[in-house]
């Protein structure tokens, strides 16, 4: 990749302070760094990711709305987190993380492990609450 | 305290901290030079591991090992820990601090702030290195995809050095204890570096690592749409384009950074020839950004003439085939 081919498709990082560093050629062939704001390519990876994470989110909150699931599964999705990972990071077994995943077992979880849940995902206990 | 530490950018977490703790240290070596002393050009293609329930991809060998590789070749000491208990892991990263010694940490991004909101997975392998901490308990951080040094409280730091998930990082945190025998046999350093590039690309038995793993990958891709349906294909595919240009590779995974080291190399050994090998590595590097290119309008569904999993299959058997000669080739140049 020549030096002026080094994509520059701003969608995620011009506003903050981290660039990609590419290695391409200048006119006399040496490698040099080149920083850059992004390539469409990826951008366009990452933003299919995520739209597939909220269409997944929007999915579980219907089922929430109609009683097949807890807000837990919610924020779940919205974290990325799966019962194993949730499990790793609270302690709590994955079996127990399934019930409170369900409406009835969400409704029997004890104040202390909803705080265990919100502190994790970063959430105050009310969000932890609705969807 | 703060360490008198200069931050400098890199394409890459772990080589650019290695790259910038060297450069604290007095030895002043270039990001592609890590790189290349530390054989970090890989590819593997994991299927048995899951990350966010989809198979893994990796252009770069485990965390850790350029780093590792980098201060046995250069005859430096150092010390790596893990640690069960966060606070313990705290205290000694102070201690380490208040010697005046810049700390390589291994952290997850999830809940890194100062990262891009749309980047943060749950991937724990990124490198960054601290270099200070002040009476508020904020400690200062040099991490290689910012422009500048970024801070963070003390429980963000804990947080993210006992991230989890697939390979949880345990705190893990590396650091120089001695220079003094350090080599400044940098030329032998480089072509033990390159011969083990070789080997770990071309000889490894199994066939989810080095070119065989590009192989694998191609070949197994054809199946996709019938295994995982349609809509879990197109995002196999887009993770493995993330792995392949992510914050982090300097381009086509890796592989232009690795031309650039060879360029480097083809001077520092005098050898001519290695420059031709460099131009090669561009090319594949090429490839691979074609392969991106149309993987991204396979997984967004752009254009009339999208291609089929197929025929990107047969552009990774390409380069599969095109790495296998490379390697071949800058074999019998060492």
């Amino acid at each position: 990749m020549k030096k002026d081919e080094v994509p520059q498709d701003d969608m995620y990082l011009g506003t903050t302070n981290c660039r990609d560093i590419y290695y391409a050629v200048d006119e006399d062939g040496n490698y040099c760094e080149v920083p850059s704001v992004g390539w469409s390519v990826k951008n366009d990876a990452l933003s299919l990711t995520w739209e597939s994470i909220s269409e997944q989110a929007e999915v579980i909150r219907n089922e929430v709305m109609e009683g097949l699931k807890s807000p837990l599964a919610y924020h779940m999705e919205m974290n990325l987190m799966t019962p194993a990972l949730l499990s790793s990071c609270t302690g709590i077994s994955k079996r127990v993380i399934r019930t409170h995943m369900t409406p009835e077992g969400f409704s029997q979880a004890d104040r202390d492990t909803l705080n265990i849940y919100a502190v994790t995902m970063n959430i105050t206990l009310d969000e932890l609450l609705k969807v | 305290m703060k360490i008198d530490f200069r931050h400098r950018q890199a394409a890459h977490c772990e080589s650019g901290v290695t790259s910038n703790i060297l450069r604290y240290y007095g030895m002043e070596l270039s990001e592609p030079l890590i790189l290349g002393i530390g054989a970090g050009l890989f590819f593997s293609y994991m299927p048995f591991i899951r990350l966010h329930d989809m198979p893994v991809f990796s252009f770069r060998p485990l965390p850790g090992q350029i780093f590792s590789r980098v201060m046995r070749r250069l005859k430096i000491k150092v010390k790596e820990r893990r640690f069960l208990n966060k606070d313990k892991s705290m205290k000694a990263l102070d201690d380490l601090l208040a010697k005046g010694i810049p700390v390589g940490n291994i952290v997850g991004v999830f809940h890194l702030p100062y990262f891009p909101r749309e980047y943060r997975f749950h991937f724990n392998a990124h490198n960054l290195c601290v270099i200070g901490k002040d009476e508020n308990r904020t400690y200062t951080v040099s991490d290689p995809v910012s422009t500048v040094l970024n801070e963070l409280s003390y429980d963000e730091l804990k947080r993210v050095r006992f991230a989890k998930g697939t390979w949880p990082p345990f705190g893990k945190m590396y650091w120089v204890t001695s220079i003094t025998n350090a080599s400044t046999d940098i030329r032998s350093a480089i072509i033990s570096g390159i011969k083990l590039n070789c080997r770990r690309m071309l000889d490894i038995p199994i066939p989810f690592f080095g070119v065989k793993g590009i192989a694998k990958l191609a070949r197994s891709m054809t199946k996709w749409e019938e295994k995982y349906g349609s809509r879990k294909a197109a995002l196999c595919l887009a993770q493995l384009i993330r792995m392949l240009e992510e914050i982090g590779t300097g381009g086509a995974g890796f592989r232009y950074m690795y031309a650039a080291f060879l360029q480097e190399a083809a001077n520092i050994l005098d050898k001519p020839l290695l420059r031709d090998c460099s131009k090669n590595m561009t090319s594949i590097g090429d490839l691979w950004r074609e392969f991106a290119y149309e993987a991204a309008r396979k997984f967004k569904q752009r254009g009339n003439d999208v291609l089929s999993y197929n025929q990107l299959s047969d552009m990774l058997m390409r380069i599969a085939d095109e790495e296998k000669n490379f390697f071949t080739g800058l074999r019998k140049q060492i």
